[in-house]
């Protein structure tokens, strides 16, 4: 199945660093039409539809037009390269394979928003990803894609790398600007947002770097072009990354809507071995899971809504009948134990909860009335933590409870799971 | 003007008003153990959710703005139980031997446990706490009665800017300590006693405090003695006897004090302190009626006055008066005594 490729256009093709290559595969046209009327940025972003790929899907015109109309001495692009979701490996491709791509792109967001200083936060866990994107960085300053006077328009801006300290939650914007100012790295209280009151107090665009790497084609061929892919709610192209047992194991870029099924049985070649799919967790490692029934499910926000799956970040982990639901719970509630930042009282006190009960029914030892505790506290968590981090914490488990409720209620549940 | 409606009654505030202030205004109780209003929203406790029409998720009031047309509710189904389980949460690792508790009776944490009738906890204990810091002078410490509600890190660093309390580790393991897991006694703390002023409950408690329950003290307001800044306080009296102070929110103080201000209050009862004027009689110093001294003083001016003229006295004013007692012994020293010698000790 033929891949539809905007993000990752000439990836694998071109020497990653080099911005002539880039340009010489198209690359930079798009930075080249916004420069010839950037009051325009913002309202072709809004008209494409585009909507953040980090995960929350809020809309990126609408973003951008928080930061652009608020006044100030300084204002700041930050790229949120902390993509720490496990099952997510989409914006590493992007950065190793088109960095230029992601760098045009902010220097459009930043001309559209009108800002002069840049971030990329990048987690610690990419040593490989800082070298391209330094080397990359450098290029682009070296040949006049950044700096002071971009492309002789009179534009300055630069852009500078972040290295993140290995946690989680700062992959949720205000704990990102927290640790990028050198803080503990903890949600901050919203209102206000990012978008007004960001890095150091100041108006501060926050997008995924799917996200900003879209700009470039959006300026370049229009949001019509665009809204011509995917969905009418989410249009354009989305990075899934498939992972777990599933043969061909990767990120690839389709446009959004395209079902489960043909991800999974088409591209990724289905279970390896033969085996039957069992499970499904979509969106990362705080996303559903859901069954191999709803293997139709169309990959767009709406659709995953409406099945009981989620769209996140694209991230697809399949499982196949070997597998043990608890395990994978106590798994996955383990990794938000300690993820956890510690400051809500939900999310600090209440991960710590959901463990012990979910490895009650994993060691065969949960009384009457822990999976009603389960999913009351589950549940009180998506409604009342602090952040995304403690909100999201309990989908798999909630998710398991609905569609696999024989995981809990069984008696023997963990030995027939485990074939 | 907005107009909100909170549990069906009408109000109307002005832009930028949370939810919490708005209720306040109603006279409507939400709990809070987080929040201080003399600092920028926390939002960690997450006990002042309440449910706005059409938002999915419970919204903190602490720090949620009023909008217009709101409607919020703050003892609907899903607030209430999910209050009752942030209590159970807190419970479940907290010290509950209240019995020896000196916050006994003014405990956020356990006057919401009775107010919600939560009557114990469905969940594990997990944490081991650290150890009990009683190294300080004035206060002690006990990490097994801390909630993490941060108000002393905040009061610590925000609003006395000392920097001796703060976070380490994370998640869980998340405790309040001193840098390089010092004792209060061998780090920078001035000891101010801010951060036991504002806990919510048992984790920072004045030593004085084993002596008394809250219920037995009653609060007097007052100015501070010591400097002219003025700072408002209550002090708490037991059976005729000052047993502690606590800040008020004042034009001068934003609800914090000094050391000299929150502690240094035993000369109260010092058999020592002077109660009454004294004069030296016969070599021997005697105590008399304020009017007899001042008497004394007044006639000694006008003597000096007489012989030597006004330039022959000098004024030397305190700095724990007010300063508009300051003011008045200048006024005084000018036009009654009508000499220009008149300092004060804090010109240093």
């Amino acid at each position: 199945m033929e891949e539809t490729r905007v993000v990752l256009h000439k990836a694998g093709e071109i020497q990653p660093t080099s911005s002539r290559e880039y340009e010489a595969a198209g690359g930079y046209a798009g930075l080249r039409k916004a420069l010839a009327d950037p009051d325009q940025i913002v309202d072709m972003i809004k008209a494409s539809g585009l909507r953040g790929r980090g995960g929350a899907g809020f809309p990126t015109g609408l973003k951008m037009s928080f930061t652009k109309g608020a006044s100030a001495d300084k204002k700041y692009v930050v790229c949120n390269a902390d993509e720490g979701e496990p099952g997510t490996n989409k914006d590493r491709v992007i950065m190793e394979e088109v960095p230029h791509r992601l760098i045009e792109g902010m220097v459009i967001a930043a001309l559209g928003v009108g800002a002069d200083q840049g971030y990329i936060y990048l987690r610690a866990e990419y040593p490989y990803v800082r070298t391209i994107l330094e080397k990359a960085l450098a290029d682009a300053r070296a040949n006049g894609f950044l700096g002071r006077d971009i492309l002789g328009s009179g534009f300055a801006f630069d852009i500078q790398l972040f290295i993140g300290a290995g946690a989680y939650v700062c992959g949720e914007e205000t704990a990102l600007l927290d640790s990028l100012e050198g803080k503990r790295g903890e949600p901050r209280v919203k209102p206000p947002y990012p978008g007004v009151a960001g890095l150091w107090g100041k108006p501060t665009l926050v997008n995924n770097v799917e996200t900003l790497s879209n700009l470039p084609a959006i300026m370049e061929h229009g949001p019509e072009w665009f809204k011509s892919m995917g969905t009418e709610k989410f249009p354009g192209t989305k990075l899934f990354t498939l992972s777990g047992n599933v043969v061909n194991r990767g990120v690839y870029e389709f446009p959004v809507g395209i079902t489960i099924r043909e991800l999974f049985e088409v591209v990724g070649g289905g279970c390896p071995n033969g085996k039957r799919l069992y499970a499904i967790q979509t969106g990362g490692a705080s996303g559903n899971i859901i069954p191999a029934s709803l293997l139709d499910t169309p990959m767009d926000p709406e659709s995953c809504a409406a099945a009981g799956a989620t769209f996140g970040a694209g991230d697809l982990m399949f499982m196949d009948e070997n597998c043990c639901l608890l395990d994978v719970l106590e798994n996955l509630t383990e990794f938000f134990v300690k993820e956890s930042c510690g400051k809500c009282c939900a999310c600090r006190e209440g991960n710590p909860q959901l463990l012990h009960l979910v490895q009650k029914f994993r060691h065969g030892t949960a009384q009457r009335g822990d999976l009603d505790l389960l999913v009351e506290l589950g549940s009180a968590m998506t409604i009342g933590c602090l952040c995304g981090l403690g909100q999201a914490a309990p989908n798999p488990i909630l998710s398991v409870v609905r569609f696999f409720p024989q995981v809990f209620t069984t008696s023997d549940a963990y030995a027939k799971e485990v074939s | 003007m907005l107009k909100v409606t909170i549990d069906g009654r009408p109000i109307e505030v002005s832009e930028g008003t949370t939810i919490l202030e708005a209720c306040q205004f109603l006279g409507i109780d939400v709990p809070t153990l987080c929040h201080l209003s003399q600092l920028s929203p926390e939002g960690s406790c997450r006990m002042c959710v309440v449910e706005v029409e059409g938002v999915r998720n419970l919204q903190i009031s602490c720090a949620t703005p009023c909008w217009d047309g709101m409607q919020v509710w703050t003892k609907s189904e899903r607030v209430v139980s999910f209050r009752r389980l942030i209590i159970e949460l807190l419970l479940a690792n907290h010290d509950t031997d209240c019995f020896n508790c000196p916050a006994t009776g003014s405990c956020k944490l356990y006057q919401y446990a009775m107010e919600y009738e939560v009557e114990g906890t469905r969940f594990v204990r997990f944490k081991t706490h650290h150890p009990k810091d009683e190294s300080s002078e004035f206060f002690n410490y006990d990490p097994s009665k801390c909630i993490l509600c941060r108000r002393c890190v905040r009061v610590c660093n925000n609003l006395q800017v000392n920097h001796t309390l703060s976070l380490k580790n994370r998640g869980p393991d998340t405790w309040v300590g001193l840098p390089f897991d010092k004792q209060f006694k061998d780090s920078n703390c001035v000891s101010c006693g801010n951060c036991v002023s504002v806990c919510p409950t048992g984790a920072l408690t004045a030593k004085a405090s084993k002596t008394f329950r809250s219920w037995e003290v009653t609060k007097t307001r007052t100015t501070c003695p010591y400097c002219g800044v003025g700072c408002q306080m209550d002090l708490l009296v037991k059976d005729g006897r000052v047993v502690g102070v606590e800040p008020a929110q004042g034009g001068a103080n934003p609800g914090i004090l000094c050391v000299k201000g929150k502690w240094a209050y035993h000369f109260i009862h010092h058999p020592d302190r002077l109660t009454t004027p004294l004069i030296r009689k016969d070599g021997e110093l005697q105590p008399v009626s304020w009017d007899e001294a001042l008497d004394y003083v007044a006639e000694g001016i006008q003597r000096i006055k007489e012989e030597s003229g006004p330039d022959a006295i000098a004024g030397f004013a305190s700095a724990r008066a007010t300063s508009e007692e300051n003011y008045l012994f200048m006024k005084m020293m000018r036009a009654v005594v009508g000499t220009n010698n008149v300092d004060h000790c804090a010109r240093l």
